[in-house]
Parts: structure tokens; sequence; C-alpha cells
């Protein structure tokens, strides 16, 4: 962990406001540990909490247990982060929004400065990456539910759980600044996540890393193995690489926009033929709203927010 | 004049008629082993894929008899289908007499018989030929039973061949030469050439193919067509080898072609009489028909941008096929295309499969439809092939509709089910004939508009496989006609309206409303889909809206992943019709018209020849199901999926 962070700050200058963020699980945490990480530079954790019910963690397979979570996170809090950041999963088979809002009021408890809820969603329909790309691993939920041993909530409950969440955390201060993402104001917002979702240039290390420059996108290897053997070569791991036309751009500009509070600059939907009707039809609707020059979801249009792009597109 | 022997082979389909006509040519030395390849005469793709002919194709062989004399032997291929009656009888016209051949397994069907009374008709001498000697399964004596008894024929005349083995080939050239009559004809008499077929040259034009029954015609004479009433200057006359072979001249009793600067076929009339302008003959040959065509659909490009080039493909299309006719039709919701008309369904589909494949188009056609007669309130008569037309409701005093005379021939444990299936189609007037033991005839009387769609394919489903059908057109009938109007969302969809007896409207509305909702993908708001006459709704469906779209995570790779898929769903948006708010794909329209594929086929696999099988499934998958959607590549590969599960 050391010699990682040593060889990071040789290479970069670190600005004094950098966003230096720690993913961790429960069982990895102890007091000794946050010491190092807060000496290391490291002033945001990341913790994979998923749930606080037993049964739940069980068929998430997590190694953890609730007890666990909750020890991690007072040593957590003790050991001075200021800036925590908890990972839920909710629509779970079985799960009743009741024992949902339990789940997110424990979680609130700890006055985390950042959620991310995500649905249990098996990503069918979803053009399967070619394999020069990473690829999106079948998770054992999709495998399970392809063997139809797995049912989810159905579509309109999805929507109550999604919405429900929305409104829950609003209601407690946070702000919905992403389809699963929540903070306790504008400063706690996830800056690692933000770049993703507006072109910002990005440089990601290690295998599966994606990386985004000046509309060129590139990932390296999955596998530690060819990882390693390129890197060994003195070539650089790079997987594949895309670069985006305008039109690629553009198209991206709205799919990642209409999941985010920041919206869609009216620049941006200007250039898709007919967008006025189609606005104006949405904004009727209650999907999307139009405030200082930017496009953005509702709560309502946030539960249909890839479907929104379609719309504008010829 | 040359010892000449005008023939044709008539059989039911896949009794082997394009085998025989490569062995006799084969036999006469017209083309060397080693240039032989399958089915000589079925020169276009789509009918050597068939198995079944589709043109007319003619042939002359040079044969040198027993006897020791030359004799040019004319065969006249004809094409194997009740769509193109007309066309067979105008080519038996021309002949003096007929090999009728009959699968030494199957033995006689539908096709025989209705080819026998053809043949019949037009005094023409009749040679039995039992054909697939070689096969296990050859019943020789029953098939010589039912030459005797379902045909009055002689059975002991009946030669027996194998024309995939090349056995009894010579006793075939042997039997045509002793007992089909001469060719003979007035020489010093006016010209008369009977036009049986033509053809379509990119270089030459048309050219004709006739019989002339007397007088003679040369390069430079000035021919006139009797109906038509046109004049051409002769520039080419000759024969048919396996290529064009000129002549000096065409003379009585001879079987050839006339090159005359005709610019489509469309410009002759199959069945018309070629004279000479300066010295015309008193009458036209007899027999001569104005053909109609007797099923419609319209045909819109899959993408508005293709209209122009399905203009062309249909007029280019068009040079070389007079039957088809089409003039411009307009859709709210699939845009400008054609309406046709078509000789009936095997011609509906040749013609869909040739535009696709021929001309590279992605067409949609929409449900096959008849022409109905309509009385007004006001005492006019109108006739109605496009529901588009459909008269005001309130104006209608009366409808009629066109019937059909049905003739099946099955065995006699299938006839329950089959009187059953011809009820439905509101069949009336049956009648039984059992022509020999163990085998039932029915025939029926059935609008025609219920045996275009699905009709033979359950047929064959029902009598896996045993049944044969053939019919005729008889007249019109008074019947009780609505016109269903399919709504989405109450816009009414115009490519999907169509004219039914009142009784089948609603089983069409459900069924249209059920396959809508499957193919509808969903959207922003609730569809409602409707059937209706006028006012009135009969069936409904509905497709709810979509609630919830939305992945929860978008980080690094996800986002090129989901930006494929977006520019995936756009392409695919690309081919969806509006109507009125909502999208409807255009494989929606297409699987309106298509039908499942009944489990009860696969039990076919107990034919004693494969192949025929494979052909039965083939014309199940592309023949009959027309709109099975797809590319022929596409659909050639469905039936190779298929294929294992018949083995
Ligand atoms: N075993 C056998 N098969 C034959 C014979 N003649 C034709 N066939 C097969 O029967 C099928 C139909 O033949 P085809 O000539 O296309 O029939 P058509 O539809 O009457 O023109 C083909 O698969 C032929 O190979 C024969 O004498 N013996
Ligand atoms: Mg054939």
């Amino acid at each position: 962990m050391c010699a990682l962070v040593e060889s990071l700050r040789r290479p970069f200058d670190f600005a004094p406001d950098t966003e230096f963020t720690l993913e961790v699980n429960p069982d990895d945490v102890t007091p000794e540990k946050l010491r190092l990480w807060r000496d290391l530079g490291i002033n945001r954790l990341s913790l994979g909490v998923q749930s606080f019910d037993e049964p739940e963690l069980r068929f998430l397979k997590r190694r953890h247990t609730a007890r666990q979570t909750i020890r991690a996170l007072e040593q957590i809090r003790t050991a001075g982060f200021r800036n925590l950041g908890l990972d839920l999963m909710y629509g779970l088979p079985g799960q009743s929004l009741k024992r949902w809002t339990e789940t997110m009021k424990t979680a609130l408890s700890f006055a985390p400065e950042h959620l991310s809820c995500y649905q249990l969603t098996i990503a069918a329909g979803e053009t399967p990456a070619p394999p020069s790309e990473t690829p999106a691993l079948p998770t054992p939920f999709a495998r399970l539910a392809a063997r139809g041993e797995l049912t989810l909530p159905d579509d309109e409950a999805q929507r109550d759980f999604f919405l429900l969440t929305g409104q829950f955390l609003r209601d407690h201060g946070y702000v919905h600044y992403e389809v699963s993402n929540f903070a306790k104001g504008e400063r706690y917002c996830c800056r690692h996540n933000l770049k993703y979702w507006s072109h910002t240039p990005y440089l990601g290390l290690g295998p599966a890393a994606h990386s985004s420059m000046a509309g060129r996108r590139w990932w390296n290897h999955c596998s530690l193995q060819s990882y390693t053997a390129t890197l060994a070569k003195g070539e650089l791991p790079v997987a594949g690489s895309e670069t985006l036309t305008p039109e690629q751009l553009r198209l991206e500009a709205l799919c990642l926009g209409f999941r985010t509070r920041e919206g869609v600059a009216l620049e941006i939907i200007r250039q898709f033929p007919g967008w006025e009707a189609v606005l104006s039809e949405l904004q009727g609707s209650g999907l999307l709203q139009l405030t200082a020059g930017r496009v953005a979801a509702t709560p309502e249009g946030l539960v249909v927010a890839d479907r929104l792009p379609l719309l504008f597109v010829d | 004049m040359p010892n000449i022997r005008n023939f044709s082979i008539i059989a039911h389909i896949d009794h082997g008629k394009s085998t025989l006509a490569d062995r006799l040519i084969q036999w006469t030395g017209m083309v060397e082993d080693r240039q032989f390849r399958d089915q000589l005469l079925d020169t276009m793709d789509l009918e050597r894929e068939r198995g079944i002919t589709i043109k007319s194709n003619t042939i002359s062989l040079p044969y040198t008899a027993d006897d020791g004399k030359e004799y040019e032997l004319n065969l006249i291929d004809t094409p194997g289908h009740v769509d193109f009656s007309y066309e067979v009888s105008r080519a038996l016209a021309s002949c003096e007499g007929v090999l009728l051949l009959v699968d030494a397994s199957q033995g006689v069907e539908a096709q025989t018989v209705a080819n026998l009374y053809l043949a019949m008709e037009h005094d023409l001498t009749i040679i039995p030929v039992i054909n697939k000697i070689d096969l296990p399964a050859a019943d020789i004596e029953g098939v010589k039973e039912q030459i005797d008894r379902e045909l009055g024929l002689d059975p002991d005349m009946a030669i027996l061949c194998s024309a995939k083995e090349g056995l009894g080939i010579d006793e075939v050239l042997e039997a045509i030469v002793a007992q089909v009559p001469p060719a003979k004809g007035n020489l010093e008499a006016p010209l008369s050439a009977l036009i049986f077929d033509a053809n379509y040259d990119s270089y030459r034009g048309t050219v004709v193919s006739c019989r002339v029954f007397t007088g003679q015609v040369r390069p430079g004479d000035l021919i006139r067509t009797m109906y038509n009433n046109t004049v051409h200057k002769v520039e080419e006359v000759g024969v048919f080898r396996l290529t064009r072979e000129p002549r000096k001249e065409l003379t009585a009793g001879m079987v050839g072609y006339i090159i005359a600067n005709i610019k489509t076929v469309s410009d002759t009339r199959i069945g018309d009489t070629i004279t000479l302008d300066a010295n015309p003959a008193l009458k036209p040959l007899p027999g001569f028909k104005e053909v109609k065509p007797v099923v419609f659909a319209s045909i819109y490009p899959i993408s508005a941008d293709d209209f122009q080039d399905l203009a062309e493909a249909l007029e280019k299309y068009k040079l070389n096929d007079a039957a088809l006719v089409f003039q411009k039709d307009a859709s709210a919701a699939l845009g400008l295309g054609f309406r046709c008309g078509f000789l009936g369904l095997l011609h509906l589909e040749i013609v869909q499969e040739r535009l696709e494949r021929e001309f590279d188009l992605s067409i949609i056609m929409t449900v096959p439809g008849v022409r109905y007669e309509f009385i007004l309130a006001d005492g006019r008569e109108v006739t109605v092939d496009n529901p588009m037309h459909y008269p005001d409701p309130s104006s209608i005093k009366g409808g009629r509709e066109p019937f059909i005379r049905a003739h099946i021939l099955i065995p006699e444990r299938f006839v329950g089910a089959v009187m059953k299936l011809c009820l439905e189609r509101r069949g009336v007037n049956s009648s039984f004939s059992y022509p020999s033991p163990g085998r039932v005839e029915i025939t029926f009387e059935m609008p025609l508009a219920e045996v275009i769609i699905d009709f033979y394919d359950r047929l064959k489903t029902i009598t896996q496989g045993y049944g044969s059908f053939d019919y005729e057109l008889l007249d019109y009938r008074p019947s009780d006609l609505v016109k269903l109007d399919i709504l989405v969302n109450s816009e009414k969809v115009d490519a999907l309206s169509m004219i039914v007896h009142r009784d089948k409207a609603r089983d069409w509305g459900v069924r249209v409303c059920d396959r809508l909702r499957d193919e509808i993908p969903k959207q922003q708001f609730k569809i409602a889909i409707q059937g209706a006459i006028g006012g009135q709704i009969i069936s409904r469906s509905t497709i709810s809206a979509f609630r919830k779209d939305v992945t929860a995570k978008c980080y690094g790779g996800d986002i090129t992943r989901k930006r494929k898929l977006l520019e995936k769903q756009r392409a695919g948006k690309k081919r969806m019709k509006m109507v009125g708010a909502v999208e409807i794909p255009q494989s929606a329209f297409v699987a309106v018209l298509k039908t499942e594929i009944p489990r009860s086929l696969c039990a076919c696999a107990f034919l004693p020849d494969q192949v025929p099988i494979l052909r039965l499934l083939f014309h199940h998958f592309s023949r009959v199901n027309p709109c099975l959607p797809g590319s022929p590549g596409e659909r050639g590969a469905t039936l190779q999926r298929h294929l294992p599960r018949f083995r």
C-alpha cells in the first residue's frame, strides 16, 4: 500500500484539495490500517456496506456481517475520516420497501457524507462488449436469473423502490446528483464519479482501468497476467481504444447527462433535429426540466433515464 | 417437313418432371455428360432451389429412332402450378401429346388428375409413365391400378422408368415417336402461330415462343398479333436447342421462337395468334383468354428512400412477367408503394422473392386479398381490390366475392379433418368420390379469399403431407363483407385494414391485435390496439407503458457499452413506422402475416424420400409463408436450424 502511494506521488503533483478515495470493505477495516491510510493522505473512504440485514448479506455473498460494518463505521469516524461514502444495495428479491427504508435509516444514523444506492438489476438487453474490451462479467446474479432461480421485483415495484429512495434521501438533506448517487451537500459530490459523466479527462491505472482524454477512450488488459506481460515488454498495457466522433460525443452527452442533476446543456440538445417538440413533450409529461440553459431529468425522468436520449435521436 | 413430335410432360409437383426432362436432353446427346448439371430447363436460381418450374421452357431434341429415321422432338416444359394454368393450357394447345408422369411411391394426386383433364380437353395423346421405380417404396401394381381406376387410362400402356437412374428412357423416347401424332399443318395456308410463352432478353427484346399451325414465317416478314393488333417486323426466327438456334424459317408444325423488336413481354399476350400482315389468317386460333390477376397485395419499401428503386425494379421485373400488374399506392403508415395484382399466391411469392433476391430490395407486403364486388344503393357496381378503396358502408347494398372449386385428394383416414378445415374456410356444396379403395376426392366450393392464406399449409399439415390440392375459379357470389380496421391508440393503421367476411372478422381482429401486442415494444405511454368494424370494436389488446429503464451503474467501461446499445436502438428506430405517436417496428407488420410452424409437419419424416421433406419444409418456410421475415439467406438459415428435428 505504502509503495503504491509512494509510486503515485513521485510522478504526480497532488493538489492540496485532492480527493483521495480508498474503496474498502467492512472486514478490511482495523484501527491500524485506518491510521496508515490517513498517514498516506487518503481523505475519503468508500465503504461497501450493501446492507445491514444478515440474510440479505448472505444472499449478496458478502464476507462481512452487519456487526462488523457497524464496528468499522465507528472506527472510521474515530480515526477522523470526515468524508465517508457508503455503498448500499436495494431491490433484492423479497425485500419490502419498509425493510429498505430501515436499511437507509441505519445508514443515516452514521451521517455519511455520501451514499451510493444501487438497485439490483440484471443487465438484460445490454450488448455484451466484444472480447477486446472490458467484458461485462456475468454476475452470479445474472447466472441465477438465467436459470430462473432469481426473480427480481417487477418494473412497477422497481420503480417504487427507486422513487422512494430518492424521495427519502432528499428529504434527509441529500443531493440526488446522479441516478444512484447522493451527497450531503454540494461539496461532497464525488469528483471521481462526476468526471465520468462530463467528458472530463481521466487516467485509470491498473488492470481493466479505463482512461479518457480529448474524445479518445482506452482501457487496459483485464487479466493481471497480460497486463504485467505487456508492461514487461515496455509497452502500455492498453487492450483497446476508441475515438469518438462528434456525433458519438453528442450521443454520450445525452445519455450521461440525463442521468445527472447537472443535466445536458441546451446547446447540445439544440443539435438534435426536432428537439423542440420532444423537449416540450417531455417537459409536459414531467420527465425533463429546463433551468438556466440546462435540461435535466426530474425524479420521474431519472427512472427512465436510459430511454430519454433515444427520444431525441431520429 | 421433318418428322416432328410436339409434347409436354405433365405431373403433380415433385413427381419428376424436371428430372425426366433432363434425362431426355442427355439421352438425345444435346449435352455432353460432363457439361451436365441438374435441371437444365429450370434456369432461374429460384426454380432450382424451390424445385418448381416457374417459367415454361422449350427445347428441340434431335432423335434417331429405332426405325433409323431422324425426328425432332419438341419438349414444351410447362409451369407446374395452378396459378399458371392458363399458360399451361396454351402450352398444351401447342402439343399433340403428353407424358403423364406418376410417382411410383406417391401415386396419383390432385394435380395429376387436373393435368389429365387439361390434356384431354386438348384432345392430346396421353402416355402414362410411372417414374421413380427405383425407390424401395415404389408400388408399381398399386399405381397401375390407380391409372386404371382413377385416370381411366390403359395401365398396360404405362412405361416404367426411373428418371434418376436413367431406366426406361429409351422406351419413353420410342413411345413419343410411335404414339404422339406427327405434327402437321397446311404450309400453303396463311400463317397462324400460337404464342405460348414470351421471355425478355436484354439485348434482343421479347423472344416469343410459338407453335406454327399453318403457313410459315421468315425474317423480314411483317407479322400481326390478332388480339393485340400490333404489327412488328421479324428480325430472327429459330428453334430452341440448349441456346437459341436461328433458322431461315419456321413452318407449319414447328415449335420455335420469333424475335421482332418487341420491347417488353407485356406487348405480347400469351394465347394470341401471330399471322402475316400482308396475308392474314381468317380467324385467330381458339382459346385466347385475357389473364386477370386474382390475388392482390401492396408492396412497400422498408425504407421510404427506396421507393424509386422499387419502382424501377418492378418495371424491370415486368419486362419478363406480363402477368404482374401494379399501380402506385400510398399508405399513411408505410408511405409510398404499389398495389399489385398476381395470378395466385405462388405468383405473389415468386414476385416478392425475386424482387428481394434479384433486385436486392427489402420490401414489406400487406396481407393478400382478392377482388371484391360491391353493389351500391344507387345501383352502381364497383370492384375493390384494395381495402383502402372500400366504399362508404352506408352506401353498400350488397357484396360479392370470388369462389373457387377445390379438388382435394387424400387418403380416406383424413376425411374428417379435411372436411372440418374446409367448413371452417366457408366451404359449401361438397361432394365425394372414391377413385380407388382407400382414397377420397373431396370437392368443395370455397371463397378464394379463404384459400390464399394458410390453406395449403394447413392441408399439408393435417394430412401429414399426403393431401394434394388443386382449384379452379368459379364465379362471384353474394357475401356479407365488412372492412376490418386496426387502430393503434385510436389511429387507424391503413396498411393493416382488410376486407373480410363478417363471420371471420373477429378471428382476424384477435389474431392481428395479439400479434401486434407481441411485436410493438413498450413505450412511454400505454398503447391500446383495437380491431374495429366501422365504429364497433371487436377485439383489443394493450401494451403497458415502460415504467423503469435505467441501469444502476455507469462508470468506466459501462459508458462505451451504453453508447453502443443506444446506437443499436437508434438503428432499430430508423426502421420504425410512426402511427400517431406510436412507433411500430417493421417486424410487427410482417408478424401479422406469419403463421406458426406447425409441429405436426415434423411428422412427415416417414416419407420414403428425404428430398420431398426438405422440399416441403422449404415450401413451408419460404413459400407458404411468403412473409417469413428476413432475407432469403436468413430464411435459409432458419431452415437449416430446423432441419435436424426432421431427421
Ligand atoms: N428416386 C428417384 N427420385 C427421383 C426420380 N425422378 C425424380 N426424382 C427426385 O424427385 C424429386 C423431384 O423431382 P423433379 O424432377 O424436380 O420434380 P418436378 O417437380 O416434377 O419437376 C427430386 O429430388 C428428384 O431427384 C426417380 O426416378 N427416382
Ligand atoms: Mg420441376
